[in-house]
């Protein structure tokens, strides 16, 4: 039973970007696969029959993105797969976004930070002037898109500038994978993150996909499993289902030009109730399911506290870890006042998202907004 | 013979390959099934419900497997299975006490690939790794691991219960001597969780692998168990969102948890039970299989070894040519890892037996799904297999198999 029913008599999932309900299709091969005994590194027929659900879901990710199926390398997650992506990488000078994700910059503690303009989007200008002031061969991190702005990077000019360089491009796909065509060869990208549970598909699962025959050295060893390059036993049901929610993805691109027209009307109708409200990143290229708005004068805990009472599901950004309401870095990097980034909140929608749910969200935000300016006044 | 297989013409193979993976229990899989679609909250969003009633699921998993090995709920680490939680427990073991003029690992020949691996990547790193041999019957000799350790080991790393031969080490010693020189101890007991009683407490492990898989949970998911007192630390694999108290950072996956939570409590309360009805099968399969067959030859000490686990030579014979011969039977070599090379068995060799007795030897793993009819069917079918190969029937190369 879930605790807010008792006080909330409607639910509005508004929390994309911190994990996304699994897809049917999804679901359905996760259920399908756990019928199968095999373990995929078996020779006979059970360990085959697993073997072939392995392989068909390696095709489908590798399409996801543009790649061949021998270059996806399956993995726990989009953590490990940026941690197995730095690691790899480590006798390399790495350059890094101030905006990336935590599994980014925790696992590459000695990377460059390359500043972000007031927009959100990597200072292509200052990328140039950090490459140039050093010759030895270097790694760029730059995301697709923010998990908290959504801000859409310019990776491949990114890229054009990191190969005038001799650089490689790294590039953490997981918020933008299955929402936006994501092909990495015309990004110009030679490793790209993917995480199965944002675009639809289990927890527990993810991509690291190598382009160009780069040799990784592997972060867990052992049977040899994925060319080697990560062992352990293959979780053959969670690789089953994030090949159907790529596959879903794909054939759902349609569906997203719907979510971005629900999140303009729903910020077009919260800029209305809340004429000193900000929404960040409003300047660059974002996805269509992302809004990061502050409230002046209401802390982030309090806007999502109340409006889970309602029933609305957002967050306060990233939802590693603590769970615990911290400062964004993200939002900081980009110059936001602190005590206005303090105020900021998450909102993020995806493909079954309603106009209704939107609705909810915003009569529970605009009475909130009313509160507030009562109290204050 | 013919009838035995004609008796079931389009079955599925009978499976006993039960230690390279065993099939999810269904009551496993509907345990998980609403966590991968209604129920689909990140256990880190606690700003709200989904999140929540997620956290709450993974807690409740933690402490069904704490209960299994009788350890506190927060000494277990969440892991994508047993390979990481090597990898972690080895790697991040030997890597932390560095700093305090460690540089000793200690190991056995033995290990399953991942232990092994970890070692050589610390070799590289300037380690010390000592890689101890074992007995005919695949036992550790305490005097040899005593030798091995000294006060500048940080791990000594020995598994609980042997993935190809079954042999269950004597843990509770191994780990006595380890501490005795002030080393840490950890136990890939990936085979052993689940099938044989652990306690944690009672053993005296700092380190244990565990994987859902082995144990009729879900594949993807394992745990690694990380003393709190005396606290046995160790440096993460890799960093990130600081999830698992910073020692394993990602999303955690709700419904391989809750499965492997659900394992667990079922491994709990059958296990006693379980154990003996394998036994009896295991009895069943052995003497049905020498009733039929002359010179068969079981790798490993003959009782210390898990109930579902029988590791067989055939003189003369080579495995693969058995493995053809035998289509009704899901069976293998070895450790799946390496199956797809199918050659010798890096184990045997090192408990002494010979190429070309290795070269016929079959792993056979009986599990919480295996009947006795199966077991009647496994044997009447591998028994007919090695007389007609003895008697000069087809091989591989005959079969067209390569």
């Amino acid at each position: 039973m879930l605790q807010a029913s008792v006080v909330a008599d409607r639910l509005s999932y508004l929390d994309w970007n911190a994990t996304a309900p699994v897809r049917p299709e999804a679901a359905a091969a996760v259920a399908h696969a756990l019928t199968i005994a095999g373990n995929a590194s078996s020779i006979h027929r059970a360990g085959r029959a697993a073997r072939h659900l392995l392989e068909g879901a390696r095709a489908c990710v590798a399409s996801l993105v543009g790649a061949r199926p021998d270059e996806v390398v399956f993995t726990a997650g989009g953590t490990e797969a940026n941690a197995l992506a730095l690691r790899a990488f480590s006798d390399r000078r790495i350059l890094a976004s101030a905006i990336e994700h935590d599994s980014v910059l925790a696992n590459a503690p000695g990377a460059v930070r390359v500043p972000v303009t007031r927009d959100g989007l990597v200072d292509l200008s200052a990328l140039e002037q950090l490459l140039a002031a050093d010759n030895r061969p270097a790694m760029v991190s730059l995301m697709f898109a923010n998990n908290e702005t959504g801000a859409i990077q310019p990776i491949a000019e990114a890229a054009q500038i990191a190969h005038r360089h001799g650089a490689l491009i790294h590039c953490d796909g997981v918020q933008g994978a299955g929402r936006q065509p994501l092909d990495m060869r015309r990004l110009g990208c030679t490793l790209m993150t993917l995480s199965a549970h944002k675009l639809g598909g289990p927890t527990g699962v993810g991509a690291l996909v190598v382009a160009g025959g780069w040799d990784i050295v592997p972060l867990i060893r052992g049977g040899g499993q994925e060319r080697g390059r990560r062992a352990g036993t293959e979780n053959v049901p969670g690789i089953a289902g994030f090949g159907a929610a790529a596959s879903a993805a794909t054939a759902d691109a349609a569906t997203w030009a719907t979510v971005g027209m629900l999140r303009v009307q729903a910020e077009d109708r919260l800029a209305a109730i809340a004429p000193d409200a900000v929404i960040y990143a409003a300047a660059a290229p974002r996805l269509p399911n992302t809004i990061c708005i502050s409230m002046p004068g209401v802390p982030a805990a309090t806007q999502v506290m109340a409006l889970d009472l309602a029933g609305v599901m957002v967050s306060a950004g990233a939802a590693c870890s603590s769970g615990k309401v911290r400062r964004s870095h993200v939002l900081d990097a980009m110059g936001v006042p602190e005590r206005e980034a303090e105020c900021a909140i998450r909102i993020s929608l995806g493909w079954s998202t309603t106009a209704a749910e939107i609705d909810h969200l915003v009569d529970a935000w605009g009475a909130l907004y009313a509160r507030t300016r009562v109290s204050a006044a | 013979m013919t009838g035995a297989i004609a008796r079931r013409p389009n079955a599925a193979p009978v499976y006993l390959d039960n230690h390279a993976t065993t099939p999810c229990d269904p009551r496993v899989v509907e345990a998980m099934l609403p966590w991968f679609s209604e129920k689909f909250g990140n256990p880190h969003s606690l700003t709200h419900a989904y999140g929540r009633e997620a956290e709450q699921a993974v807690e409740q998993a933690r402490a069904q497997l704490a209960d299994l090995i009788g350890a506190d709920p927060r000494e277990l680490v969440f892991t994508s299975g047993a390979t990481e939680a090597n990898n972690m427990a080895v790697k991040g073991a030997a890597r932390f006490h560095r700093q305090f003029g460690k540089d000793g690992v200690v190991t056995l020949a033995t290990e399953h690939k991942c232990v092994l691996e970890s070692a050589k990547a610390l070799e590289r790193d300037g380690f010390r790794v000592a890689v101890l041999p074992v007995g005919r019957d695949g036992l550790l000799d305490l005097d040899v691991l005593a030798r091995a350790i000294d006060d500048k080991t940080a791990i000594v790393s020995v598994m609980a219960a042997h993935n190809e031969i079954g042999v269950i080490q004597p843990i509770k010693e191994i780990a006595a001597l380890a501490h005795a020189k002030g080393a840490l101890f950890h136990s890939d007991a990936a085979q052993a969780v689940g099938k044989i009683a652990l306690d944690v407490g009672d053993l005296g492990v700092d380190l244990m692998s565990i994987s859902g898989h082995k144990f009729y949970g879900p594949k993807g998911i394992g745990a690694l168990y990380l003393r709190r007192r005396p606290r046995a630390r160790i440096e993460p694999l890799f960093d990130g969102g600081g999830q698992e108290r910073g020692m394993r950072s990602g999303t955690l996956p709700v419904p391989l948890i809750v499965g492997l939570g659900q394992a667990a409590a079922l491994a709990k309360a059958e296990m006693v039970g379980e154990a003996q009805r394998l036994l009896a099968l295991r009895a069943r399969f052995l003497a049905g299989l020498r009733a039929k067959v002359s010179d068969v030859v079981l790798n490993g000490h003959a009782e210390r070894r898990l109930p579902g686990n029988l590791n067989l030579s055939f003189p003369g014979l080579k495995a693969i040519d058995l493995m053809a011969a035998c289509p009704g039977l899901a069976l293998s070599t070895g450790s799946a890892c390496t199956a797809a090379e199918v050659e010798p068995s890096y184990v045997l060799r090192v408990l002494g037996v010979g190429d070309e007795l290795a070269a016929g030897s079959l792993r056979i793993g009986l599990g919480r799904f295996t009947t006795a009819t199966e077991v009647d069917f496994a044997v009447d079918t591998l028994a007919a297999a090695v007389l007609r190969l003895r008697a000069g029937g087809m091989t591989s190369e005959a079969a067209g198999i390569t």
